[in-house]
């Protein structure tokens, strides 16, 4: 099958330490810190106090509305308080629950059944109830995905991992294939699509080879994808895989297609299977910051020092990103829990995040040529500069997926992301014309 | 345990601004060896004194005026520098050559705001203050002297340029004058300004731009295949009354200005289809100021045209933003 190679992107040096490392279990801590907001769309509405003892995976708070999901609670035992704290991801402060962990597991699951037997409309039902959101680290409310506004035909499942560093999504392919074609099945039956794929990036070889055994009794075809970043952008993974544009503003379904992250489709499977909700994911703890990289499962509230102090970090100063380099956040406390949308921690030092300071354009290119969304990222940043936000959308600011190529290939070392995010936040609140 | 933050994205690519303008030294690099061995060491002299001189301009500029008081030389005024010496005759006197810079540096580029907001390209700007001011200087070329290290440039029996003959005494005369022209401007063995005339090296130097990935081909393709296909028209028409289209792609400092003065990134627009409109308008200025105008070569002119247009170009020149269609206009 032809693969559409989009215009534009990076190579920057793709360092997955992790990718032999077997996926380990975390141990449980005694304290878990729950953000209540970790899906995109609207929080969830608390519907437990201090003091409430909570079980393994009781619902502590309730979708509010249609983009929204119920949180679970990730361990048994007794919320011990709730306060707010500055959500790292948003920057804002945000409701935090924390659960002291009392005694052994004792859960509440959904009830489940063969993945098969369910109809479109249980397969929703259950997603939301399990809380489900996309796990690639948008954390959009994966049971809106699934239902569609528009005729769906196609599923492609989302192993791109492009980012560097991270591998949890090459292991879970390599360890998990059956599970994650098996949730890929079910999202299809439930936007009612004929046809499923699978992208998976050129250099996960293994993962390419266990998941095409064990895709090809299911129907579904796995799509060698070219290694190049931002290849598992949405808009780009549609592009390579059916040469569709998603339009400017719209979503997967304006062209037929429905994306799912290959671990979201594991934990879809996991839910309809054993009756799972999600509180715990899979993710990479990596960089050249820490001296062992591994691959583990993790309770969602899990504190980020706890999986750093499993992992050896060097005794330096150290950037601890959530997700992967190019678009991960770094953090200013790791007192602080790993959420729905951690994919991965990325630990730094100095001598890799190392930059020089800002300095003049030279118009110089790069960033236009690295642009996959064809943007001219040195314009709009000239733009910033003078505070022109309306020119700025009218130059397409609204299209730019934040991915980060345009700075990493700056040599006036000019952070293009950071304006733009600050100028999509302006334009939006302005919502001017 | 010190926490470090700051903004995605958290790698970058190892490249500088300094970084690229030491790559375009390295690249104008045998060039200007080449002069050195042409016309002996004044030329290595005027050389590396430009470009001293030019990054001692900006740094004065930039400390003095500016108030900067963190700016570090990126190397960029040196570029300027060693530009204008490859574009003005071999064995220009220290002092016109002095004028030149700062004419190049801080009218061309420091007035506008320094690196990255010139308009125009300094060198050429310098340049073209230098062709206006001191015209005699600016049209004796020294014949040349290989490996005569004894005596100055200045001193060497001045000539005309190819270009210069062809406009005075006809095409005939000047190939009788200039045997082999063709091989020998390939090669730079002819008289002509200190870095322009061996399209062998300069061409060298730009593959290593290339393979540098710090300078795209359209420019130069578009330049140089224009100046190719509109010479052969005039040529065709009339054999005796020009060069031929070969000859008249190696000389007139045509390679030095498609390679290096056009391809600047600050003066030259951004888009792929911007620099084919570019390079094609650079190629059809020169030909018309060389063949029907009134001076003999035209590529000073025809880029500093050109770099007025860009801004222009740039805006008629943009891509398809993915995921949008198209507007008309």
């Amino acid at each position: 099958m032809t693969v559409w190679r989009f215009k534009g992107g990076v190579h920057p040096p793709t360092k997955k330490f992790a990718r032999d490392a077997k996926i380990e279990k975390a141990s449980l801590p005694t304290r878990f810190y729950v953000f209540v907001a970790q899906n995109s769309g609207n929080p969830p509405k608390l519907i437990v106090n201090v003091n409430t003892e909570v079980k393994t995976g009781q619902k502590i708070a309730e979708a509010d509305g249609f983009v929204s999901v119920p949180l679970h609670s990730p361990v048994t035992g007794k919320i011990i308080e709730i306060k707010k704290e500055k959500n790292p991801v948003t920057g804002r402060p945000a409701d935090l629950v924390i659960i002291e962990r009392t005694k052994e597991d004792e859960w509440v699951k959904l009830d489940a059944g063969s993945y098969e037997t369910f109809t479109p409309e249980e397969i929703k039902k259950r997603v939301l109830e399990a809380g489900i959101v996309g796990l690639g680290g948008a954390t959009f409310p994966t049971h809106v995905k699934l239902s569609p506004s528009k005729k769906v035909d196609t599923v492609i499942l989302n192993g791109a991992e492009c980012e560097p560093y991270l591998t949890i999504d090459d292991r879970m392919m390599v360890e998990h294939a059956d599970e994650i074609c098996k949730g890929g099945i079910a999202i299809a039956k439930a936007v009612g699509a004929q046809k499923i794929f699978v992208g998976i990036e050129e250099n996960k070889q293994e993962a390419i080879e266990i998941m095409e055994k064990t895709a090809s009794t299911m129907g579904i075809e796995i799509i060698k994808l070219p290694t190049k970043y931002p290849q598992g952008s949405e808009k780009h993974l549609i592009y390579a895989v059916t040469k569709k544009h998603v339009p400017s503003g719209g979503l997967p379904m304006d062209v037929g297609v429905v994306v799912d992250n290959v671990s979201t489709a594991r934990t879809i499977y996991r839910a309809l299977e054993y009756g799972e909700p999600l509180i715990e994911r899979g993710l990479t703890i990596t960089g050249e910051g820490i001296k062992s990289s591994k691959n583990i499962i993790a309770r969602i509230g899990t504190p980020i020092s706890d999986l750093l102090s499993i992992s050896s970090p060097l005794d330096e100063p150290l950037r601890v990103i959530l997700g992967g380099p190019m678009t991960g956040v770094a953090v200013e406390t790791i007192d602080i829990g790993i959420s729905k949308g951690t994919s991965g921690i990325t630990v730094l030092p100095e001598a890799i995040i190392e930059k020089g300071p800002e300095t003049n354009c030279i118009r110089c290119n790069r960033c236009v040529e690295a642009c996959p969304t064809q943007l001219e990222p040195y314009l709009l940043y000239k733009l910033f500069k003078k505070k022109m936000f309306n020119e700025m959308k009218d130059n397409n600011l609204m299209d730019c997926i934040e991915c980060g190529s345009c700075a990493y290939v700056c040599p006036a070392n000019i952070d293009h992301v950071k304006a733009f995010k600050t100028a999509k936040v302006v334009v939006r609140t302005l919502g001017r014309r | 345990m010190k926490l470090l933050t700051g903004p995605a994205p958290h790698i970058h690519d190892n490249i500088s601004t300094r970084r690229i303008m030491l790559d375009v030294l390295i690249a104008l690099t045998p060039a200007a060896i080449l002069a050195v061995l042409m016309w002996g060491w004044y030329m290595l002299l005027l050389e590396v004194g430009s470009m001293a001189f030019a990054e001692f301009l900006e740094f004065f500029v930039m400390r003095v005026f500016r108030k900067k008081k963190d700016f570090v030389p990126d190397l960029s005024a040196a570029v300027t520098g060693l530009l204008l010496v490859f574009n003005v005759p071999a064995g220009i006197s220290w002092w016109t050559m002095a004028v030149g810079l700062v004419v190049a540096v801080i009218i061309g580029k420091e007035i506008f705001g320094g690196i990255g907001n010139n308009p125009f390209n300094p060198a050429l700007v310098g340049r073209l203050f230098m062709y206006i001011s001191f015209p005699i200087a600016m049209i004796s070329w020294p014949v040349v002297d290989w490996l005569n290290f004894g005596h100055a440039a200045y001193d060497l029996q001045t000539t005309a340029t190819p270009l210069g003959n062809a406009k005075l005494h006809g095409i005939v005369a000047t190939n009788q004058l200039f045997h082999g022209l063709g091989l020998n401007s390939f090669l730079g063995i002819i008289p002509g300004s200190a870095g322009e005339t061996s399209a062998l090296l300069l061409i060298a130097g730009f593959l290593y731009l290339w393979w540098r990935r710090i300078v795209s081909y359209e420019i130069p393709v578009a330049y140089i295949g224009t100046t190719f296909v509109l010479s052969a028209i005039f040529w065709l028409a009339d054999p005796n009354a020009y060069f031929n289209p070969l000859t008249a792609i190696m000389v007139g400092g045509l390679m030095l200005g498609a390679l290096f003065m056009a391809t600047d990134p600050v003066t030259s627009p951004v888009t792929p289809l911007g620099k084919w409109a570019f390079g094609i308008g650079c190629g059809v200025i020169t030909v018309l100021i060389r063949y029907i105008g009134a001076y003999p070569e035209g590529v000073n002119f025809a880029i500093l045209l050109m770099n007025a247009l860009v801004p222009f170009i740039n805006h008629f020149t943009k891509r398809r933003v993915f995921g949008t269609v198209k507007v008309n206009g």
